[in-house]
């Protein structure tokens, strides 16, 4: 197979949880030597679930897993002065550095731009941090709720009598990494095609505010017009809009623009929607015919699986899409028959089916190349590499800047 | 400095969110990107729902979908929607009718002239008006394509119509977020798919030009949006990978089991169904973060209770202290509430309406907008700026929304070198111009 488009390049990773480790993570599948740098309790994201067949331990975390595919792993406590020559080292091998450490740390251990900048002058480093490095907020923590309730457009998710709601999981976070990437991959193409060297200040909350998951929307539409995005009074109910009940689930018609047409077609041209009434302009405005639709629309949906109705929908280029869960989707068969998953063989857990890749690149492929790594499994390696000797590691790990 | 994309010059034939933010990322970037448009097709969701709606529709609806300047339609509406107008900035914009032959030769110039091509539309959009991977690759052998379909170009889903929403659906996302008492029909539409998908995509373009720039062949990215969600939700993937377990919806609550984690009241000006309610999210990740919020509580008896120290006693009681803490913070503000909580080292904020953003003492340090004009003298308005910092190659707004057509002259001459005898011959056989046809409603 070739090699993925980033092959050949170094990247020092000293990012944790989940928003960093995405970015590195793109760059790892596609390519890059990831070194990640970790603390020598480990990723914290090490510590959280879910755990392979219910059992915690430091190499069982789904999180960790997912998160930090094709990396290798050093581990270095960076706080001992003993570990600043192997971050130097480090700084004179990679092509870029990737850093999610609090905002100021870095620079308080001697190791932030100040530092990276006068050693190299090629080299970009990207900081991800909560709120960047000189907000008013800098020293604020988040969790994926606190980021996307803040900074997201959760304020209009859900209904107007109950609190607003988050997405799933560490969405958010995600959302955030994926942003990253496409920073640190410029600053890499400045790096690589006019030698500049420089400093990506990437915060999470203005990577939300800015983002497109309709807070830029929502912003917007208040500043033109002074008009607020509210959440829903309830559920859902347009023409059609909305989740609706169907024999073996829910199936999802919302933000389809009306087009009678089509719907015509996906129910099968039913005698009741032959009325002219349906036919008129706006007719998806007016309320008595939008609840008089949904009364005649729902027995329809009742008695057809959401694969029936979404096959029809599919027919009739009708907006749709079926609520599948996460088994549903390891069993279908586009995903797989596509090449989706993927799997990776790990010493102590064994093959491990997982997500596979998030697009196709066919001159220069995504791929596994090797499973996440276990803490400090690729310590001597790496070290050695560098240049230190046996017994220059081994005087590092009696330190306890390594272990 | 030049910008790190600059030199680059990308042809953006993309429509609503997540192709369109592929290529704001590489305009803000510094790529030139340039829009292809045609004043004889109205796509719907690119430029707003329809070309010219109501004044009726303009005064009704929320703000995201029908908020227009000033609550008018305006002279050229379909440049000043707000679903979309925030995907215009650093972007030029060029009409030329594709659907014809003289439309797919100008096109093909200008495809021997760029770098990259970026396109969303339904699978099989392209090849039915004559310019699919094959026309491309014959303008320009080494042109990076990137396609972002909903759930690819090949299997039984691949003609699926899909806006982010749906392919949520269909990956999970829907079934494992919203209220966990309440039935999924009450779940309001995300976009994060469109959000991941732009991103990406971004990326992979910009990939994929390294791997051009060493080895000299363009390529065909595939981008299903679907599957390139997937990331969103690993943990549920995970968990079913690894135990069969097939995880449901918690609400507000933390994936990780961590609590106390969940969103609390706020002392509100109003309530849902006018935009003063008022919230405030709090996360505590572990036991010193509880001790921070027992301290800025002023330790009420019940939190001293022994049970609550470690993070397994406070998630068997998960509900209970929700009910306590939604009486402590029910009296007080969001933002006094954030700067107690965090100056006790616990994560929170208020849960911000899209209004606030701009009072926001963060938003106003980090200039996160900017005022510009928009086309036709409509206004000047506080725009999204790029949102990432370089210090050596700072990004700005260089061009305000654009408007349709607005770089005819520019990329028609400059970009393409036609004379002023072809340009008028095409503006005659309208390839050229800023409206669309006023047939199209």
């Amino acid at each position: 197979m070739n090699p993925g488009p980033l092959d050949g390049v170094t990247v020092l990773d000293l990012t944790e949880h989940i928003a960093g480790p995405y970015c590195t993570k793109l760059f790892a599948d596609f390519g890059a030597d990831v070194i990640k740098v970790e603390r020598p309790d480990g990723d914290p994201s090490r510590s959280v679930g879910p755990w392979h067949q219910g059992i915690q331990g430091p190499e069982r975390s789904g999180t960790f897993f997912y998160f930090n595919t094709n990396k290798r792993s050093l581990v270095l406590d960076i706080e001992r002065p003993e570990a600043v020559t192997v971050i130097e080292r480090l700084l004179a091998r990679a092509d870029i550095v990737v850093e999610s450490q609090p905002a100021g740390r870095l620079d308080s251990l001697g190791l932030g731009w100040e530092r990276v900048s006068s050693l190299r002058d090629d080299l970009p480093m990207v900081s991800i941090t909560p709120f960047g490095q000189d907000s008013p907020y800098r020293d604020f923590k988040i969790s994926d709720l606190v980021l996307y309730g803040f900074a997201g457009e959760m304020y209009s998710i859900g209904v107007q009598d109950r609190e607003p709601v988050k997405m799933y999981g560490t969405a958010s976070l995600v959302e955030c990494g994926a942003a990253a990437a496409t920073g640190a991959m410029a600053a890499l193409t400045a790096a690589e095609l006019q030698g500049v060297g420089q400093h990506v200040d990437f915060s999470m909350a203005d990577a939300q505010f800015n983002g497109v998951d309709r807070r830029h929307a929502a912003t917007i539409g208040f500043e033109f017009a002074g008009r607020r995005s509210l959440r829903a009074p309830g559920p859902a109910a347009g023409m059609l809009a909305g989740v609706y009940p169907c024999a073996d689930g829910y199936i999802e018609f919302s933000g389809a623009a009306i087009r009678i047409p089509r719907l015509n077609e996906m129910l099968g041209r039913p005698d009741w929607l032959q009325d002219e009434k349906w036919w008129q302009p706006g007719v998806g405005l007016i309320a008595d015919l939008v609840d008089e639709f949904n009364g005649l629309f729902l027995p329809w949906a009742l008695e057809r699986t959401k694969r029936e109705i979404w096959e029809a929908a599919r027919e009739a280029k009708v907006l749709c899409g079926p609520l599948f869960s996460v088994d549903e989707l390891f069993e279908d068969t586009h995903f797989s028959d596509r090449g989706f998953w993927s799997t990776a063989e790990h010493d102590e857990l064994g093959e491990v089916k997982l997500l596979g890749r998030p697009l196709t690149m066919p001159a220069s492929p995504w791929s596994i190349r090797r499973p996440p790594p276990r803490l400090g499994e690729h310590t001597d390696e790496v070290l050695s590499e560098l240049g230190f000797e046996d017994s220059e590691i081994a005087e590092l790990r009696a330190s306890g800047a390594t272990s | 400095m030049p910008l790190p994309l600059s030199g680059i010059r990308v042809i953006d034939l993309t429509v609503v969110w997540a192709g369109t933010f592929a290529t704001t990322l590489l305009a803000d970037l510094g790529a030139e990107v340039i829009k292809v448009e045609n004043m004889h097709v109205w796509q719907p969701m690119t430029r707003g729902g329809q070309a010219r709606p109501s004044p009726a529709l303009v005064k009704a609806g929320a703000g995201w979908a029908t908020g227009y300047p000033n609550s008018e339609p305006g002279p050229r509406p379909w440049n000043y929607c707000p679903t979309f107008v925030q995907q215009y900035r650093n972007k030029h914009s060029m009409t030329v009718d594709l659907v014809s032959d003289e439309g797919r030769e100008i096109f093909a110039r200008l495809v021997s002239e760029s770098d990259a091509l970026v396109e969303n539309n339904a699978t099989g959009t392209l090849e039915k008006i004559g310019i699919g991977p094959d026309f491309l690759r014959e303008a320009r052998d080494d042109l990076v394509m990137l396609r972002m379909p909903a759930y690819g170009s090949d299997g039984p889903y691949r003609y699926a119509r899909a806006l982010g929403v749906h392919l949520e659906s269909v990956m999970g996302h829907t079934l494992l977020r919203g209220y966990p008492d309440l039935d999924p029909s009450y779940i309001t539409s995300i976009f994060s798919g469109d959000y991941v998908a732009g991103a990406h995509g971004a990326f992979a373009v910009m990939s994929a030009l390294r791997h051009r720039r060493r080895s000299g062949e363009g390529q065909l990215i595939e981008l299903a949006q679907a599957e390139c969600a997937g990331g969103m939700l690993a943990q549920a993937f995970m968990d079913f990978s690894f135990n069969g377990v097939v995880q449901e919806r918690i609400g507000n609550r933390s994936v990780d089991g961590f609590a106390p984690y969940n969103l609390y009241p706020a002392l509100s000006d109003g309530d849902g169904s006018d935009g003063g309610d008022r919230w405030i999210s709090i996360s505590v990740l572990d036991d010193d973060q509880w001790l921070g919020l027992r301290e800025a509580m002023g330790d009420p008896d019940w939190a001293r209770d022994a049970d609550l120290r470690h993070n397994e006693g406070r998630l068997a009681r998960h509900d209970e202290l929700d009910e306590r803490i939604s009486v402590w913070t029910s009296t007080r503000n969001d933002y006094e509430l954030m700067h107690l909580l965090q100056s006790h080292g616990v994560p929170a904020a208020p849960v911000l309406e899209a209004a606030r953003i701009y009072d926001d003492p963060h938003v106003q340090h980090r200039q996160l907008n900017e005022v510009h004009e928009l086309y036709d003298g409509v206004g000047a308005f506080r725009f999204n700026k790029p949102f990432i910092r370089f210090s050596e190659t700072p990004l700005g707004i260089r061009k305000p929304p654009v408007a349709l057509g607005e770089d005819n002259d520019y990329v028609y001459r400059e970009v393409l070198g036609y004379s002023d005898d072809e340009i008028a011959g095409f503006v005659e056989r309208g390839h050229i111009g800023m409206d669309y046809d006023p047939d199209i409603p």
